[in-house]
């Protein structure tokens, strides 16, 4: 069994998702790994463990026609073609399946064996295991699922990928990208929400302190999201990034089921929010009935203990 | 110029889903139906770029049972033109539905495909890359903006570290997210209306598309319920058993 995994990264270093997706990969089989993007984060994907082989395409954006097309071009060579579940897989990876006429697997959460895998539907409220009858896979992981392998300890051998024909259907504009000090969403070990109880954007800085001193990431309920009070990157849930951090605190977040369905794997869960019959003390470990802009500023002073 | 609006019949995103006791699927049967709420944004857009003169005409397909023409009739409350059912007994996938729409595609010469993103039952987030691959358009994927220029449409699309624009030659596929816009709701002369426009119905052999999955259902499931935890009274105590019980900070 032969994998390749496509990677996702910013222009610098690797997605921790990507690892998450050859640690899926490596179920299957022996993972080369395709960096489309600058030389150095090709060195970097080469150090990723459990990567036997690297090759890097030298492409500026990573538009969906090009990609897919170098993808469909080298298919040949692999059974199974990964990526993460991430913006870049979503849209290039069904490209990919279309052109080589397979049914692609969305978002697994699970591996059975070769042909079998496991995937969240209805907005994970089930979980249908299938069976793919064609004679290649392509799959994109669900980062939250599979643990990440090491971004270090590997010694792969990097190799320049076949070109490909761009389409020349599509061009990039531009890019409006939120520079953040604070960990990616679906990386960060502790992810710190608020919802629509936080009332307006500027009150949505009430996090921040907590996030500081826990290292964490912010996230928002799509309520909150939908109001103006976060940008949409950081939403969590079932339409927005699907988190699984050791611990997640949801601020002012009832726990609508499309909310749960992106953060109900975390390992620890706390809730704060005044009104005890929200569904969200339903999936929290510790719940705390109060009215947040109260609590926030006591629970900062106790970590400041 | 023309524009073509994939509508899906989907279980209504309020209803909460319940597996069948078999393990076959999710129960179906007496549960409420709707339109597809990222098809009902699709829909929307096309209507908006009609009224401001961009678009002509705006014709809805569904792909489903016959009980599919309540969504199309929807999208003709909504302001499409006209409809085409594909009538089809089964689950189709991702991959079918691609094919399918690419012979309507070839029949109606669309210049834009409009989809939602994902469908809210099988969330496989599919369809639109798959139709662009294999009509060989470009695709906007998760659009949260649509512009639409010389012969070309400006899509800013919804990534993970924020927002990313494209251009694409016409004809496009674009899929919607979220925050396109807000979709109406038809009023009741609109509905009214809708009832008098046309919708033709096709099935998939009459397109020349094979419709048999690839993906073979073993067993749909519950997942594992997550356990209620215990009240906290007070910040201190909740920090106390972060620290100490959970050891989580």
């Amino acid at each position: 069994m032969t994998v390749l995994v496509l990677a996702d990264h910013d222009g610098a270093s690797i997605s921790q998702p990507t690892r998450s997706a050859v640690a899926a990969g490596g179920k299957l089989g022996d993972v080369t790994l395709l960096v489309m993007g600058p030389e150095s984060v090709a060195q970097a994907g080469a150090k990723i463990a459990g990567v036997t082989k690297v090759l890097h395409a030298p492409t500026e954006h990573m538009l969906a026609e090009p990609a897919a097309a170098l993808i469909a071009g080298i298919a040949g060579d692999y059974t199974h073609l990964l990526a993460p579940a991430s913006a870049v897989g979503k849209n290039v990876m069904p490209r990919v399946a279309a052109l080589l006429d397979v049914q692609p697997i969305s978002d697994i959460s699970g591996v059975v064996d070769a042909d079998t895998f496991v995937r969240p539907i209805y907005a994970g409220n089930a979980l249908a295991t299938v069976q793919s009858s064609d004679a290649k896979k392509v799959i994109t992981v669900r980062a939250a699922s599979f643990d990440p392998v090491a971004a270090e300890g590997g010694s792969a051998s990097v190799e320049a990928a076949p070109s490909a024909n761009d389409p020349g259907v599509s061009s990039y504009v531009g890019a409006e990208i939120v520079k953040s000090e604070r960990p990616e969403l679906t990386a960060a070990r502790v992810v710190v929400s608020g919802g629509r109880a936080i009332g307006s954007a500027d009150n949505f800085k009430i996090l921040d302190k907590i996030a500081d001193k826990l290292g964490a990431a912010v996230g928002a309920s799509r309520a909150a999201v939908d109001a103006g009070y976060a940008p949409n990157d950081l939403q969590v849930g079932q339409t927005g990034k699907i988190v699984a951090p050791e611990l997640y605190m949801a601020f002012g977040i009832s726990g609508a089921i499309q909310h749960l369905a992106g953060m109900k794997d975390s390992k620890v869960i706390v809730a704060v929010n005044k009104d005890e019959e929200a569904p969200i003390f339903q999936v929290a470990d510790y719940g705390l009935v109060g009215d947040i802009f109260k609590v926030i500023p006591e629970i900062e002073a106790e970590l400041e203990k | 110029m023309k524009l073509l609006v994939p509508v899906k019949r989907v279980v209504d995103y309020n209803v909460k889903v319940r597996v069948k006791p078999d393990g076959s699927g999710v129960e179906t049967a007496n549960v409420k139906m709707s339109m597809n709420p990222f098809d009902e944004i699709a829909v929307e857009e096309a209507v908006r770029l009609k009224e401001k003169g961009a678009a002509t005409e705006i014709v809805a397909v569904s792909i489903g049972p016959a009980q599919a023409q309540e969504q199309i009739r929807t999208a003709l409350a909504m302001g499409a033109d006209r409809g085409i059912l594909v009538e089809v007994a089964d689950t189709v996938e991702p991959i079918a539905v691609a094919k399918i729409l690419k012979a309507i595609v070839e029949k109606e010469g669309p210049q834009m495909v409009i989809l939602g993103k994902q469908a809210i039952d099988d969330d496989m987030n599919a369809t639109g890359q798959m139709l662009a691959a294999l009509l060989g358009w470009g695709q906007g994927t998760f659009a949260s903006k649509v512009e639409i220029t010389d012969g070309a449409v400006n899509v800013t699309r919804e990534v993970d570290g924020g927002l990313e624009t494209v251009k694409l030659t016409l004809p496009a596929i674009v899929t919607t997210d979220l925050r396109l816009n807000e979709p109406r709701y038809a009023s009741l002369p609109n509905i009214m209306k809708a009832r008098k426009k046309p919708i033709e119905t096709i099935k998939p052999g009459d397109l020349g598309v094979d419709t048999t999955p690839r993906l073979k259902v073993i067993k749909v499931e519950e997942p594992a319920k997550r356990q209620a935890g215990v009240k906290v009274g007070s910040a201190a105590e909740l920090v106390a058993k972060l620290r100490n019980e959970a050891k989580v900070i």
